[in-house]
């Protein structure tokens, strides 16, 4: 497999980042561009970034192994991360993972035969005061329920997907309401 | 205006349109103070920001002030570090700076690095703000191009670069030292401190000023209404407003700028708008889910600052609010609670890394009904061998609402056992 030049590109501008001697420091940032490439890190491309920024290969490894949003495995087109916690729960996060559960015929963990849905469930996403929520690759989306959750599917399936909620709302935040 | 009339700080443009960009920050009064402090002397601003009262808002309310005088006068170069790793369960309000006004927080982060003369920012976001970092990220290089970063910044003679660093998804990376850990390539493993703060030994064992997103971005109002102001808006050591992240059962849960020292009822209540459905109120986690749960009667009359959430037993953390309804079964809660720790507990310790996981399994007995009553005294007393014996604070982030949970409604947990 060919490392992309795209990627070489990004790899010489994350190592000018940090002082010369301290090039581990873009291994983070690099393995994520990587997967954000080629879907997933590879292990061709885990060679590669050891090779790049000179750290041995049980320090990619390590972080790969360490952070949870590192795939060492191929997932499906559309990433599906639920937020399983406190206040996701609270506002019927647990009804709701059932459902999507239930809607994609997938565990969590598992992808679907199609190749188009992964299902994760993850621990809170910082989206707390519009929960529940769940991110779709990149894509953020509040405030969920059965329908919304559909919609978000559907339109996934159908090629048009649902506008992500970008910027966070400011729901019940009275500055944000109206400024006057 | 909000609250009892005080001025909005952070929250103040939050509304403007296109607010992210440079061109309607600046016309907005965006770096104006940044000027300023760049005609002051380093040890000045320093010395304003230490009379605000500021604290920090990631959680452990420090003196930020005071954090910044701890860089050692010799020993350089120097480094500030963003701390954009808001993950505690309940906590959402750096999310809002981030995304709808990214240059407040560049403009106080720069301030923060020209008062402790460091030469790189490193704004570290967690992987999973996708959004928020986009917008960042696109802010810092406007900052770049008008100047307001680089080498010789508006001919102060004075050079500072700014960068973005994602996380990957551990919680424990917004602990500040295991933030660090992270930012060297590494697992994010907490440090062992003291003896060694990150203020003197910090990134690459350089000086570092680690602090959280909301805190910086207050630093660029403190210097436009003067320390004073500032202090006189909160209560007593508390200066300032925060933001509250409300979540749980209210009828209007979402981010609210209001004064240090609100009462916990007034936010729920009259800014929340009360619990739905007509039901009751049950419990409050009230600084995120580290933070002892407080019973309905213990809410009464509590005003949200540091000390007085402390006197009450708990503590305000991140300001991060949880309501809960009389709905809610407390063994449930803590399973959720648990769950979390037990996923982000980083495994360098061993009371941590096996004491989450055996809370976990026992947690969930009670969920199962095969709980027996020896298992509450077991949660018990594994939590107290968690407390205090580790090499960070998720220890105790986990010990401390597991036995406030306990304590104040065993009977929840008595009642779902098998005998
Ligand atoms: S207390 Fe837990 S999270 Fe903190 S260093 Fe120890 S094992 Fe890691
Ligand atoms: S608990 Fe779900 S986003 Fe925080």
């Amino acid at each position: 497999m060919q490392i992309p030049e795209t990627l070489k590109k990004k790899a010489e501008e994350f190592v000018f980042r940090y002082p010369e001697d301290k090039r581990q420091s873009a291994l983070i940032p690099l393995l994520f561009e990587v997967q954000r490439e080629l879907g997933w890190i590879t292990p061709e491309s885990e060679v590669w970034v050891a090779e790049t920024l000179g750290v041995s290969a049980i320090k990619v490894r390590e972080i790969i192994t360490f952070y949870s949003m590192m795939r060492a495995e191929p997932s499906g087109k559309y990433l599906i991360q639920f937020c399983q916690n406190i206040s996701c729960c609270l506002m019927g996060g647990v009804e709701l993972q059932r459902h999507i559960e239930e809607k994609l015929g997938l565990h969590p963990g598992e992808t679907s035969k199609d190749g188009l849905f992964t299902l994760k469930c993850v621990e809170c996403l910082g989206g707390c005061s519009w929960g529940p929520m769940l991110l779709v690759n990149e894509d953020q989306y509040f405030q969920l329920t059965t329908e919304k959750v559909d919609r978000i599917i559907n339109g996934l399936r159908a090629g048009e997907p649902v506008p992500a909620d970008n910027p966070t709302p400011l729901l019940g935040n009275v500055a944000g309401e109206k400024v006057s | 205006m909000i609250g009892n009339g005080s001025t909005l700080l952070l929250s103040r443009n939050f509304a403007v349109d296109n607010m992210a960009s440079i061109d309607v920050a600046m016309k907005n009064g965006a770096y104006e103070q940044f000027k300023r402090a760049l005609k002051m002397k380093p040890e000045e601003v320093t010395q304003v920001v230490k009379e605000s009262g500021l604290r920090g808002h990631g959680g452990a309310g420090f003196s930020t002030g005071t954090k910044w005088g701890f860089v050692p006068k010799d020993k350089f170069p120097r480094y500030v570090t963003v701390n954009g790793d808001e993950s505690e369960p309940g906590t959402c309000k750096d999310r809002l700076i981030l995304e709808r006004d990214p240059h407040l927080l560049i403009e106080g982060a720069l301030i923060c690095a020209y008062a402790v003369q460091a030469e790189r920012i490193y704004i570290y976001i967690r992987g999973e703000y996708f959004y928020p970092t986009m917008v960042t990220a696109r802010a810092v290089q406007e900052a770049y191009a008008k100047g307001f970063a680089g080498q010789n910044i508006l001919n102060s003679g004075w050079s500072c670069g700014i960068h973005m660093h994602n996380g990957a998804g551990a919680y424990i990376c917004g602990e500040e030292t295991g933030l660090i850990e992270s930012l060297e390539g590494k697992k994010g493993w907490p440090r062992l401190k003291p003896p060694f703060y990150p203020a003197a030994i910090g990134l690459w064992g350089q000086p570092t000023i680690v602090n959280n997103v909301e805190t910086l971005a207050f630093v660029p109002r403190i210097l436009e209404i003067g320390a004073e102001k500032f202090s006189s808006l909160g209560s007593p050591k508390n200066g300032g407003t925060a933001l509250y992240s409300l979540s749980g059962h209210v009828n209007r849960p979402g981010v609210y700028e209001l004064p240090m020292g609100t009462p916990l009822m007034d936010l729920i209540d009259k800014f929340g708008g009360g619990i739905p459905n007509g039901k009751k109120l049950k419990a409050v986690i009230p600084g995120g889910s580290s933070s002892h749960i407080l019973t309905a009667e213990e809410c009464e009359n509590l005003p949200l600052d540091f000390e007085s959430v402390a006197a009450r037993g708990s503590m305000l953390g991140s300001a991060a609010v949880m309501v809960i309804d009389e709905t809610v079964s407390i063994p449930k809660l803590m399973h959720w609670m648990v769950r979390f720790y037990a996923h982000e507990s980083c495994g360098q310790c061993t009371p941590c890394r096996e004491g989450t996981d055996w809370l976990l399994r026992l947690s969930k007995k009670f969920l199962d009904g095969t709980a027996r009553r020896r298992d509450i005294d077991d949660m018990w007393e594994l939590a107290d061998n968690i407390d205090g014996k580790t090499i960070c604070a998720l220890g105790a982030a986990v010990a401390w609402p597991t036995k406030s949970y306990l304590v104040k409604f065993r009977h929840e947990f008595e009642a779902a056992c098998r005998n």
